[in-house]
């Protein structure tokens, strides 16, 4: 399988202010990749790195094996759903189809009319009049039916209610299923993605916490809670992600490949959210120590 | 045909809580041999998860022997899980409700029923382990 | 593309080109009768064997001021085409957003932008090009009527006339285009725009235009033919002249006019020495009006007084025209040029 999004170095600034900083990233096909991290981490940046609206600074950056945005080829391959999903307010919402097909050479009329039909909108309304739900849904089938082989989504459902993203990611997530896509999405909220995402990359500081699949993220991170120790007394193939104290009692949250056998501690798993929640605390957060990289 | 649902609260990874609804629904034979499941597209769009955890719930359950999957066509039931059990299972709901109406007579709440029943549910299944 | 870039553009595109073709329609509704009315006037005039004057002079009164007018249309046209045409184009996505839409289909941004400047550019032409030839073509009758102040090469004239509004359309279409890149918000681009616009045609005609061509220069007698305005003045018993040459040919645009002296120094204004009394009042008592200014003008030229001119003569109208508009095209096309460089490292 190829990698959908390689990485290396990957840094863009503006002015002074790093928006994202030596990103190094190598995410495979197949995945609904689930992007998280706090406004302003950098999230956006790198999808617009992704789908070629921004130019690096530093580093490099590879969609499906070619540079962003560079070509007619390269952009009939990726898809891109803009934040707060942009539609031009007074076109209809078959005007959006038409512009679809005759800006695409790929373009799947067929699965765009039924999605419309399904999604009871009329084609005459202007789209200006929609709600913000669907408004979302006219640009994820246009982002469809344009038939990529990566689905970009950048906060798809941030302004939606809750029914409205249920919605969205039921038919998100059937497209994917439809026409094995690749999606790569962002959200501030580990929620929205719990569910949908089987990869995840964690965002914080325009520094790429973590990376990797959900399962593997889940069954590779551990909660030890026993008396108090310092980090650097853990065994070596234990890498401290979090550390916190009281005068007799440590926790930590460690990843290892490793199943851990000392019996002082009492061993949990964590929750998606927990885990996340982990890189996103920096008040907790213990620096990765370098020579343990390696071993990965 | 059965229809999934996923409960956030249960602690269960989501393909787990699939599985598990599958083998309920053939223990209590709303599913029975040759059933088709939900096509993974279907789950997917109902319940707003990733293709993937559909497909390892259903390899999970292929690999258990208890659906076969059929190319270009869907996943079908190719085994039963009720036998002759469910013949026996109104004598032994009958058999509960003695015994819950006998609890409560003793004076135990809600609660203390459970715990009574989930402590000694365990006892009995690690004893037959052991 | 084409047919996003129309059904986006359609609504002013339409507006305009309905404003221009109404206006139109109003130039030629008019323009025969106004031709007429002078042909006729001529003739009568020719006929009667008497002084064509007085009706050139009622017939310039009656249409000066709609001849104006019609110039300031075909002067607004372009600053319309920059405001409603150039300036939202870009920046209205820009502000909207919609650019991420349109920049995610399988279309690249320089041809996006191709086909939008392209198709919008040429409609600028088309209209700056149907608005010259309407108003030059209905005027014709007015601007060349002999001693028209108002010539084909004064200032308000010249920018309605000939090929220049094809090329004023095109820059200010260009500029907004350039300007909404740059500020990324309709309003305050489309603001920017015309007051850029406004400024660029202003000084064009006065700092520009002058010196697209070398002027000529005159040095010629004063007589009552060659002067404008003539003023007098007494003072301890001393006669001060102001004289002010004019064009020596018609339809000509002075650049300056000065006096100089025998010794071709520029003067202000000619203080005759006391013994000179030619341009005393009331010393020649001739009975023929205008006799007194003709005895003075005589005396002025006795002592060397001469008028130094600077212009433009008349059939220097069609270079202008050919040269100005080739400076706008040509900013144009630079403008054009910076926002695809924009559009590729600014923007992104």
């Amino acid at each position: 399988m190829t990698a959908v999004l390689q990485a290396r170095g990957l840094g863009k600034r503006y002015g002074r202010h790093w928006a994202l900083s030596d990103c190094t990233l190598d995410i495979p096909a197949g995945h609904v990749v689930g992007l998280v991290g706090p406004n302003g981490a950098g999230k956006t940046t790198l999808l617009n790195l992704a789908s070629g609206h921004l130019t690096p600074t530093t580093g490099e950056i590879t969609v499906l094996g070619g540079r962003p945005g560079t070509d007619p080829n390269q952009l009939r391959k990726v898809g891109f759903v803009a934040q707060d999903t942009p539609t031009y307010a007074g076109f209809t919402v078959a005007e959006h189809l038409r512009l679809g097909a005759r800006l695409n050479p790929g373009w799947d009329d067929a699965t765009a009319r039924d999605r419309i039909a399904r999604l009871g909108l009329d084609p005459g309304q202007r789209a200006g009049t929609l709600s913000g739900g669907q408004r979302a849904q006219l640009a994820l089938t246009i982002g469809i039916a344009k038939r990529p082989e990566l689905l970009i989504l950048d906060e798809p459902v941030a302004a939606l209610d809750p029914l409205a993203r249920r919605e969205f990611m039921q038919g998100l997530l059937e497209a994917a299923v439809e026409h094995e896509l690749s999606v790569v999405l962002s959200s501030h909220l580990v929620s929205d993605l719990e569910r949908a995402c089987d990869y995840l990359v964690v965002l914080v500081d325009s520094r790429v916490q973590v990376a990797g699949e959900v399962e593997e993220l889940l069954a590779t991170h551990h909660r030890l809670a026993g008396p108090r120790r310092d980090p650097d007394q853990l065994p070596r193939d234990q890498r401290v992600v979090s550390a916190s104290h009281t005068d007799r009692q440590s926790t930590f949250i460690v990843r290892t490949d490793s199943a851990i056998h000392d019996p002082v501690w009492t061993v949990s798993q964590l929750s998606l959210e927990d885990l996340v929640l982990t890189y996103l605390d920096s008040s907790t957060r213990v620096a990765p120590r370098p020579v343990l990289e390696v071993q990965r | 045909m059965i229809e999934f649902h996923l409960d956030e609260r249960s602690g269960l990874s989501p393909y787990l809580q699939l599985v598990r609804q599958v083998r309920q629904a053939m223990r209590l034979g709303l599913l029975r041999e040759g059933d088709q499941l939900p096509t993974v597209k279907d789950v997917v769009a109902r319940l707003a998860i990733n293709p993937n955890t559909v497909l390892k719930a259903y390899r999970e359950l292929e690999h258990e022997g208890l659906v076969a999957a059929r190319p270009g066509v869907g996943t079908f039931v190719s085994a039963t899980l009720t036998d002759g059990s469910l013949a026996a299972h109104g004598p032994l709901r009958q058999e509960l409700r003695r015994w819950l109406a006998k609890a409560r007579r003793a004076g135990l709440d809600e609660e203390s029923i459970e715990a009574l029943f989930l402590t000694t549910f365990r006892t009995s299944a690690g004893e037959e382990i052991a | 593309m084409i047919w996003l870039t129309w059904r986006q553009f359609r609504i002013p595109a339409i507006t305009l080109f309905a404003l221009v073709v109404a206006f139109a329609v109003l130039l030629a509704m008019t323009g025969p009768g106004i031709a007429a009315e002078y042909a006729d006037g001529i003739a009568a005039c020719a006929q009667q064997g008497t002084d064509c004057g007085p009706f050139v002079n009622n017939f310039l009164n009656d249409y000066q001021t709609a001849s104006l007018g019609v110039s300031a249309v075909a002067l607004v046209m372009p600053a319309l085409i920059g405001l409603f045409w150039g300036a939202p184009l870009v920046s209205r996505e820009l502000e909207v957003g919609t650019h991420r839409l349109v920049w995610n289909q399988s279309i690249t941004r320089t041809r996006w932008l191709v086909v939008k400047m392209t198709i919008t550019g040429l409609a600028a032409v088309v209209v700056g090009a149907v608005g010259a030839v309407a108003v030059t073509w209905w005027a014709s009758t007015i601007d060349n009527v002999p001693d028209n102040e108002f010539n084909r090469l004064a200032s308000w004239v010249f920018d309605g006339r000939g090929v220049v509004p094809i090329g004023y359309s095109a820059f200010a279409f260009a500029l907004g285009v350039t300007v909404g890149m740059l500020l990324r918000r309709a309003l305050p681009a489309m603001a920017v725009t015309l007051a850029v616009f406004v400024v660029v045609q202003f000084a064009m005609p006065l700092l520009v235009r002058p010196y697209l061509l070398p002027p000529t220069d005159a040095t010629v007698e004063i007589t009552e033919s060659t002067v404008d305005t003539f003023g007098h003045n007494m003072q301890n018993g001393r006669s001060t002249v102001l004289v002010e040459g004019q064009a020596p040919e018609e339809g000509a645009w002075l650049l300056s006019a000065r006096t100089v002296d025998s010794s071709g120094n520029p003067v202000e204004a000619i203080t005759l020495p006391e013994s000179s009394t030619a341009c005393t009042p009331g010393q020649s008592a001739t009975p023929e009006p205008g006799a007194g200014m003709k005895t003075c003008l005589a005396e002025l030229t006795r002592l060397g007084y001469r008028h130094e001119l600077t212009y433009h003569p008349a059939s220097r109208f069609w270079p202008f025209q050919w040269i100005e508009t080739g400076i706008y095209l040509a900013l144009s096309l630079a403008l054009a040029g910076f926002c695809f460089w924009w559009l590729r490292h600014r923007l992104a």
